[in-house]
């Protein structure tokens, strides 16, 4: 009935949606498995419960707060309402200093004490968290 | 002083002469004899004129430190060295965007004139699109990011430019990715005008063809140098990170990869007439989003977009003018698309190419998708999340083996039809050498990853299959041989670089020693120098092993003042088949050095095979044309 021609468009405009569907689908499985989320020490604090997955903290170094020793690095995240304390084993970026922002990725152990496994760079020396300078802002 | 009215002026008169092409080009489209025709190669010389006048003086104003210019006064200081005032030039917003001008008004010129055995509608058409980009441009120049800016009272020093930035590797790398860039706006001007004019046929795919190569090659040198250049500067020792900047300029490499192919399918068969026009708008509009979106901040974060409104919505209005723009044209043009009737067989190199523009596109998604969805979710919702590798190499290497293998095969079939069936023992029997060598090496290094061994297996396929076409088939479409080789020699490095690197990570003071596997690590002193524009701490490391000459490796940190910033220098020692990687960090002036020590096997190979792949690309644009298979 219908010549090769139309077999070949129809053929190829069903691969076409299949590829598609299938697209969809996979990004959106691996980015419910693989997304981080960002979080502040206060929102932190309002949690119900601590989650065991991977999360990124933001905040400031608190000042006078760094503390280091052979193997470890322990500091403090604050938001200036809450603070968590952080411990690391690592290398740390060159803009981490006291007084300056910080993002960490890690694992929370309970709600003041923050296990992070990198710390991460911003190429920007005034970078601060944007959850940080809406609270700064509200001061 | 003078210079900036001088930089101004020019930008000035550029836009004058564009405004004057743009117009008379409109009218006499269909005017044989009109003013333009005669006129156009002078008019588009003297833009490109003004434009170098205009570019030439900011780099002056930085030379000489002219600190009445707003742009110099922010991305420079007097004691930064010459060379570094001059990259400065580009290293910001403002700059980077008149680079941007510069590097379009000299392809327009270099298109017209080395595009005179096209038909003359089509080049001005060309021409008009490329002038309607300009104008783009200029208007965002000089409206909202104006180079030339004027502050008075003049200050008496620079705010300085950030120091990672100062590095020659960086200085290189804008310029680099901008050719790429700028080229695909040729591709998209010409493929828009061959589209109005019912050109779009293989005579245009082979003149367009080189242009694509061009672009193509650019694109992969500046994603290789920034990529080289995150290596040793960030310390993390890494040399891809799926951060958003970098996503952003793998995009359109991806869909120039597959118009790379599909173009090639255009010119030999006459098929994908379409489909060659919409990648070609779609990389376009990827790069043009790229630069823009890199440059703007919007993708480190909402929030800059929030501080500067004027930049943002000019960047969002002029993309979605371009986008609405070629999908009108497109939809009104469509029906001038030579009509097809050639069947395709299954195994022949146009299905192979089809396969291949499939996954690539696959690939493109999934990136667009993980570097956009969080940006929007923020706008949308207010979270903030992040997209990590983990969600890029779930979703990317399993995809790659099957398309590493259809990437073995396809150049083994022929155009039309193929006797693929004798052929099939040879490929098969390659196919069965290669997973055993996978195993054998996985088993030998005690990889238990069933994924990666697969991939092991597939990119070996190609690498022996494109070893054996190179001996085999000598100069025959060597060019393509050379490229897919250096792609199967990438993943191999990149895989044995993922499942080799080993490190240790620790807090080290002077005299200090840590073990690590059958090495003895040894801090040995620390020195203090004093540079022209930092201070220097150089820590002298020590590294023994047993049976073989003792290693030192000397990082360094330094300590800009303006501005004031800290860097860590890495200690690379590279060999043939290993890097040795260290890295120190102050912590909070302590006696306590931070330390990370790495090894990073077949690390050399990595960049060796990116420029493999880019040879490949500069081959096929200096070669001739072979002969029409039709």
């Amino acid at each position: 009935m219908y010549n090769k021609k139309v077999k070949l468009r129809a053929l190829f405009l069903f691969l076409s949606i299949a590829t598609l569907i299938l697209t969809i689908f996979l990004v959106l499985k691996a980015l419910e498995e693989n997304v981080v989320y960002f979080l502040s020490p206060t929102e932190i604090k309002n949690l119900n419960e601590t989650t065991t997955e991977k999360i990124r903290l933001g905040g400031m170094v608190k000042d006078q707060s760094i503390k280091i020793n052979s193997d470890k690095i322990n500091f403090i995240i604050t938001d200036f309402k809450n603070e968590i304390n952080v411990t690391y084993s690592g290398i740390v970026p060159n803009l981490f200093q006291e007084g300056k922002g910080v993002v960490a990725e890690g694992i929370l152990r309970d709600k003041n004490y923050f296990k992070a496994e990198k710390i991460l760079a911003k190429h920007d020396e005034n970078y601060i968290p944007p959850e940080v300078k809406a609270s700064l802002g509200e001061k | 002083m003078i210079l900036n009215y001088l930089g101004n002026f020019a930008l000035l008169f550029c836009l004058i002469i564009s405004l004057v092409i743009f117009i008379t080009s409109i009218s006499s489209l269909n005017n044989k004899n009109s003013f333009l025709k005669k006129n156009l190669n002078e008019l588009l010389f003297f833009k490109f004129f003004f434009a170098v006048l205009s570019f030439s003086s900011l780099i002056i104003l930085f030379v000489i430190s002219e600190f009445s210019n707003e742009t110099v006064l922010n991305n420079s200081h007097i004691s930064k060295p010459l060379f570094y005032k001059i990259s400065g030039t580009w290293g910001n917003h403002e700059g980077s965007l008149l680079l941007w001008l510069l590097v379009l008004t000299f392809f327009a010129f270099f298109y017209y004139l080395n595009s005179k055995n096209r038909p003359i509608d089509e080049r001005l058409l060309t021409i008009l699109f490329q002038e309607v980009i300009i104008l783009g441009f200029l208007f965002f120049l000089l409206k909202a990011s104006n180079p030339f800016n004027i502050i008075y009272p003049v200050p008496k020093e620079g705010l300085g430019l950030n120091p990672i930035l100062q590095d020659p590797l960086l200085a290189i790398h804008p310029p680099v990715l901008y050719l790429g860039y700028v080229t695909t706006s040729i591709v998209f001007s010409s493929s828009l005008a061959g589209l109005i004019k019912g050109n779009i046929n293989n005579l245009w795919a082979k003149d367009i063809k080189k242009w694509v190569f061009i672009s193509w090659t650019f694109l992969t040198l500046g994603i290789l140098l920034g990529s080289i250049w995150a290596y040793y500067e960030l310390g993390w020792g890494g040399f891809w990170f799926w951060d958003p900047v970098e996503n952003i300029s793998l995009m359109p490499w991806l869909s120039l990869t597959a118009l790379v192919h599909c173009v090639l399918a255009l010119e030999k068969r006459s098929i994908l007439h379409s489909w060659t026009v919409i990648l070609s708008i779609i990389t376009f509009t990827l790069g043009i989003c790229g630069t823009f979106l890199v440059r703007s901040g919007i993708l480190n974060s909402v929030h800059t977009f929030a501080n500067d409104p004027e930049r943002g919505l000019y960047i969002l209005f002029f993309l979605f003018f371009l986008i609405f723009l070629s999908v009108f044209i497109y939809f009104i043009y469509e029906d001038k698309f030579e009509l097809n009737n050639k069947n395709l067989n299954l195994y022949t190199k146009e299905t192979s190419i089809i396969l291949n523009n499939w996954f690539v596109m696959y690939f493109l998604s999934v990136i667009l998708i993980g570097t956009v969805y969080p940006i929007f979710l923020e706008v949308l919702s207010n979270e903030k999340i992040s997209v990590g590798p983990p969600f890029f190499n779930k979703l990317i290497i399993p995809f790659l083996i099957p398309f590493l293998i259809f990437m073995s095969i396809g150049p083994n079939l022929k155009w039309i039809k193929n006797n693929y069936f004798s052929k099939k023992l040879k490929l098969i029997i390659i196919f069965i050498l290669s997973i055993i060598l996978s195993i054998l090496v996985s088993k030998f290094f005690g990889n238990t990853a069933l994924n990666i061994t697969i991939l092991l297996a597939a990119s070996l396929y190609l690498f022996i299959i494109t070893i054996k076409d190179l001996i085999k088939k000598g100069f025959k479409n060597y060019s393509q041989t050379i490229s897919h080789f250096g792609f199967s020699l990438l993943v191999l490095s990149i895989l044995l670089n993922s499942i080799f690197s080993s490190e240790i990570t620790s807090n080290m003071r002077v005299g200090d020693e840590i073990k690590f596997s059958n090495k003895i690590i040894k801090l040995q002193k620390l020195e203090n120098t004093t540079e022209a524009n930092f201070l220097k701490l150089i820590a002298y490391f020590k590294i023994e092993e047993k049976n073989k000459t003792e290693l030192v490796l000397e990082p360094e940190i330094r300590i800009y003042d303006k501005p004031e910033t800290i860097t860590s220098e890495a200690a690379i020692k590279t060999d043939v088949f290993k890097d040795r990687f260290l890295v120190i960090n102050l912590v909070k002036e302590n006696e306590y050095l931070n330390v990370r020590y790495q090894e990073k096997p077949f690390m050399l190979w990595i960049w060796i095979s990116a420029i493999i792949i880019s040879l490949g690309g500069i081959i096929n644009i200096f070669k001739k044309n072979e002969k029409q298979i039709l």
